[in-house]
């Protein structure tokens, strides 16, 4: 196991500017699993495309740093060149035609083909398939991952397991297949699925290729991986033999402590224990954000923080209630049932929503600023309008005089309300999306992700905003947010979701481990078996 | 703070919508414009007729190119379904000749008769619209072409019989009713007409146009346009805000087959002729072209565009006629060249989509 098959040296890479790598050191050698693993935006994918010679890493100039496949130095253009390097991917999402067989999934595009008087004529692409041998190269793949199936089913109507399955075998055809990259294989498998997957893997490393495998859930990495490598921030924290460690200290270090949380907490502050909004059993279909059944009860006067890795259903929940995506469920907002799927009447019970998406969901770009703070209150509350006749317009003066107090009172940096929203900077337009919530006067707030992409300045005054609507208002917030540095810095608890199922409720000022381990869905602390599976959802 | 917006950044955006004011296209067609109205003036050809040509014509087209805005500002895209209220607005033309009705007792009856029609037709094409979202623009113009030849087999079954528009023998409506007949022809234009010079101003017909096109800028400053407006601009947005998308581009595609229908009654008195049959088939392209190269996207339309566009089109059709024969003797190249302008346009407007929505 000494033989490094690949290695990264001091590789570093900046987005216009954007540091996203660090200097990372990492070497997979033959016949290793070596699972890596940190949060979003840790450095993962970026790393990945370094090997890949995607074309988001070329086109933005390149990287610094070495990396050698067989202590030779490579530097990929395309995937392609990759590909015939003899590094292969099994992707997350799989990349199979329903319609084809899985002999020809697997050998799309490197089809063995043998001339015929067509082809003679007109060239070699059209030469006639060889059926024959392209079935029995299928079930060498096949069978060196013990799959029973038959290689000419159809790939349409294989249970999900089977398809990561073909996906692999397309990966391990490939003559001269020397690294094969897993990225989160077992996302979408069930249990015994996922099994039959991680035994996989180590059968194929042990016929010597190297594995990198991406994976969030501590525990499969425990179990199958030898060694592991966290990244965080686009930093490698540390690279252990999987022997020297387990999950819990994964799980510490891959959260970290990033920003210092000083929470500052006024002891005016009231918290009743009045439920004011109580989620039962809610199932939303947000695609790539799924929520399959959770419970949840806030208090008046609460902030709650629900926190995850991304995927796992965290920002379906607000988008569910304010049916911005099709929910089910039954929920009791204000001692009254809510009607799901009806934004409107969402609104109209007194809840305000921040997306996430703040350009998508949140904004008129190419309105103005007082435009959109007023949208929502004159749409739902009727608010801001003047009637006339059959119409009912909107009042000039009084959507001014209500914008300027707004931009004054949340402190958007702009230069008029009649500026386009979408020429102000991330933190404004965050602003703005906020300033049209609460001049709907809402008693509840749900906001999702307010800091993603501005700058930590703004991010600040973003949550203390927060804070001083529920301190001095009283105003009840959920907020979602992948960032658990911000959670914890203004939350009264912290709600982690995990695969659209609450996985556990943490105070703030639990332990990285803890926060770790439960973002991972893995609960090594309740049973002694540590090697035990994933926990029960709850 | 470190938060602030550049000084910089808002020139080059104050500079780019200062230039974005006047689009490509329309900066293109006027100056074309200009060129044939020189290259006339050079061949002799009498410029007050052009003038007075081309603000009737603007006139004439005026509301059916108005017809555009609700249906791009709600996101269904230039309404290629115009046939559809024009269609409408004949039937109610042709129903109130039948009534017997006579000048402008035939006009309001015709408006009468084409408005309720266009309203229930329009629904169930908003219908439609929601049901093929993503495509509206493909399914409207077979809508368009479809509803066009369910009318020819409606005008030749449908048991009319008042001589003025019957064939002369056999059953049906003749190809083109004169409404000279029913005192009719011209009666907008004749309205308060006055000449200017040599130009004639067509009073009646410009307040008309004025008149639908106030109406609809009114419209899109009322609490249902900015949400029709806000639904097209970003329908996610809508949505979470509380609006009811469908019901609002339904709404839309409605008032857009009513002005659709008003528009043909307004055209045909001017033109003298209501033409039935085939003649709607095509009429959407000059509307949706006119629209275009007045600085509308195929997602984002204003009232100006539509009053700058009709002008700078027929402007440019009017005067591109006659200078084309004079100097291309003999030929039919006038209207060759309105094809390709016309289609020209709506291909280069088509093609920036995209662009337009960001």
């Amino acid at each position: 196991m000494s033989e490094s098959l690949l290695q990264f040296k001091n590789v570093s890479k900046s987005y216009y500017g954007n540091r996203v790598l660090t200097d990372i050191n990492f070497d997979v050698k033959k016949g290793e699993i070596h699972a890596l693993i940190g949060e979003n935006g840790a450095g993962k994918s970026t790393l990945m495309n370094i090997l890949f010679g995607m074309p988001v890493i070329t086109s933005t100039g390149g990287y610094e740093g070495e990396v050698l496949i067989d202590g030779k130095l490579i530097n990929f253009k395309s995937p392609h060149e990759a590909m015939y390097a003899g590094i292969g991917m099994v992707h997350q999402e799989f990349m199979l035609i329903p319609g084809y067989t899985i002999t020809e999934n697997i050998k799309i595009n490197r089809e063995i083909t043998s001339p015929n008087i067509v082809s003679r004529v007109f060239g070699k692409r059209l030469e006639t398939l060889d059926m024959v041998q392209m079935n029995n190269d299928a079930r060498k793949a096949l069978d060196k991952l013990d799959m029973g199936i038959d290689e000419f089913i159809m790939v349409a109507g294989l249970p999900v397991g089977h398809m990561q399955f073909v996906e692999i075998a397309r990966e391990i055809d490939k003559t001269g297949i020397k690294i094969l990259v897993f990225d989160e294989p077992t996302a979408v498998l069930t249990e015994s699925e996922a099994k039959n997957l991680l035994a996989a893997v180590r059968r194929l490393a042990d016929k010597g290729i190297g594995i990198i495998f991406i994976s969030h859930r501590l525990d499969e990495i425990v179990n199958v991986a030898d060694r592991v490598t966290v990244l965080r921030d686009g930093e490698l924290v540390v690279t252990k033999d999987i022997g020297d460690t387990d999950a819990v200290e994964i799980a510490s270090l891959m959260i970290g402590r990033k920003v210092a949380i000083d929470r500052v907490q006024s002891d005016t502050r009231k918290i009743s224990d009045e439920v004011f909004l109580n989620i039962k059993d809610l199932h939303v279909a947000m695609p790539g954000e799924m929520v399959k059944g959770i419970d949840i009860e806030v208090r008046k006067g609460e902030i709650v923080g629900i926190g995850g890795l991304a995927g796992q259903g965290k920002l379906g929940i607000a988008n569910g209630i304010m049916g911005t995506y099709p929910s089910r469920g039954d929920i009791t907002f204000n001692g009254k049932p809510m009607k799901l799927n009806d934004p409107h009447s969402a609104i109209a019970s007194g809840i305000g929503f921040v997306s996430e998406d703040r350009k998508g969901v949140g904004l008129l770009l190419n309105e103005s600023i007082e435009l959109n703070i007023v949208f929502t209150a004159m749409q739902v509350g009727n608010r801001f309008l003047k009637k006339k006749g059959p119409f009912r317009f909107q009042d000039d003066s009084g959507l001014r005089k209500h914008a300027l107090k707004m931009i004054k009172d949340l402190d958007i940096r702009c230069e008029s309300p009649l500026q386009h929203a979408g020429s102000l900077s991330g933190g404004n337009q965050q602003k703005v999306c906020v300033a049209r919530a609460l001049t709907q006067d809402p008693v509840f707030l749900f906001v999702s992700e307010p800091t993603r992409g501005i700058d930590i300045g703004a991010k600040k005054l973003i949550l203390d905003l927060l804070l001083k609507l529920n301190e001095e208002h009283g105003m009840t917030i959920v907020m979602t947010s992948s960032e658990l540095a911000e959670l914890r810095s203004i939350c009264d608890r912290i709600i982690i979701i995990c695969e659209g199922r609450v996985e556990g409720v943490l105070p703030p000022d639990a332990s990285d481990a803890e926060f770790g381990l439960m973002m991972s869905g893995s609960r090594i602390k309740k049973g002694k078996d540590s090697s035990g599976g994933r926990a029960p959802n709850v | 703070m470190s938060e602030t917006n550049g000084n910089g950044n808002n020139l080059l955006q104050n500079s780019r919508s200062l230039f974005g004011n006047i689009g490509l296209p329309t900066a293109i067609i006027a100056a074309f414009w200009l060129f044939t109205l020189v290259v006339g003036h050079f061949v002799g050809i009498s410029m007050s007729t052009l003038v007075s040509d081309t603000i009737k014509r603007a006139g004439m087209n005026g509301i059916l190119v108005l017809a555009m805005v609700p249906a791009i500002q709600s996101g269904t895209g230039p309404n290629f379904a115009l046939p559809i209220g024009i269609v409408c607005g004949l039937f109610g033309l042709v129903c109130s000749i039948e009534m017997d009705m006579m000048g402008m007792g035939w006009l309001l009856a015709s408006f009468s008769i084409a408005i309720p029609l266009a309203a229930f037709v329009g629904f169930i094409y908003g219908k439609l619209m929601n049901a093929v979202k993503g495509s509206e623009m493909t399914i409207a113009t077979y809508t368009g072409f479809s509803i066009v030849a369910l009318m020819c087999l409606a005008w030749l079954m449908i048991p009319f019989r008042n001589p003025k528009m019957g064939w002369f023998i056999g059953k049906g409506l003749r190809e083109t009713i004169q409404l000279d007949a029913v005192g009719a022809a011209q009666i907008l234009n004749n309205f308060l007409m006055f000449k200017m010079g040599e130009v004639i101003i067509p009073t009646g017909l410009l307040l008309t146009f004025g008149f639908f096109s106030a109406l609809v800028w009114l419209f899109f400053r009322s609490k249902s346009g900015i949400a029709i407006s806000a639904g097209g601009i970003n329908p996610k947005f809508a949505q979470a805000a509380g609006l009811d998308i469908d019901r609002n581009r339904i709404f839309a595609n409605v008032i857009s087959t009513i002005l659709g229908a008003t528009g043909i009654i307004v055209y045909s008195q001017s033109y003298g002729y209501a033409q039935l049959y085939t003649a709607p088939l095509m009429m959407a392209f000059p509307a949706v072209a006119a629209i275009l190269i007045g600085g509308a996207t195929a997602s984002r339309a204003k009232v100006s565009h539509v009053i700058v566009g009709v002008v700078l089109f027929q402007g440019l059709l009017t005067t591109a006629l006659p200078v084309a024969n004079e100097v291309f003797a003999g030929t039919d190249l006038s209207e060759i060249m309105r094809m390709i302008i016309q289609n020209g346009i709506i291909l280069y407007a088509l093609t920036q989509v995209k662009r337009g929505v960001q």
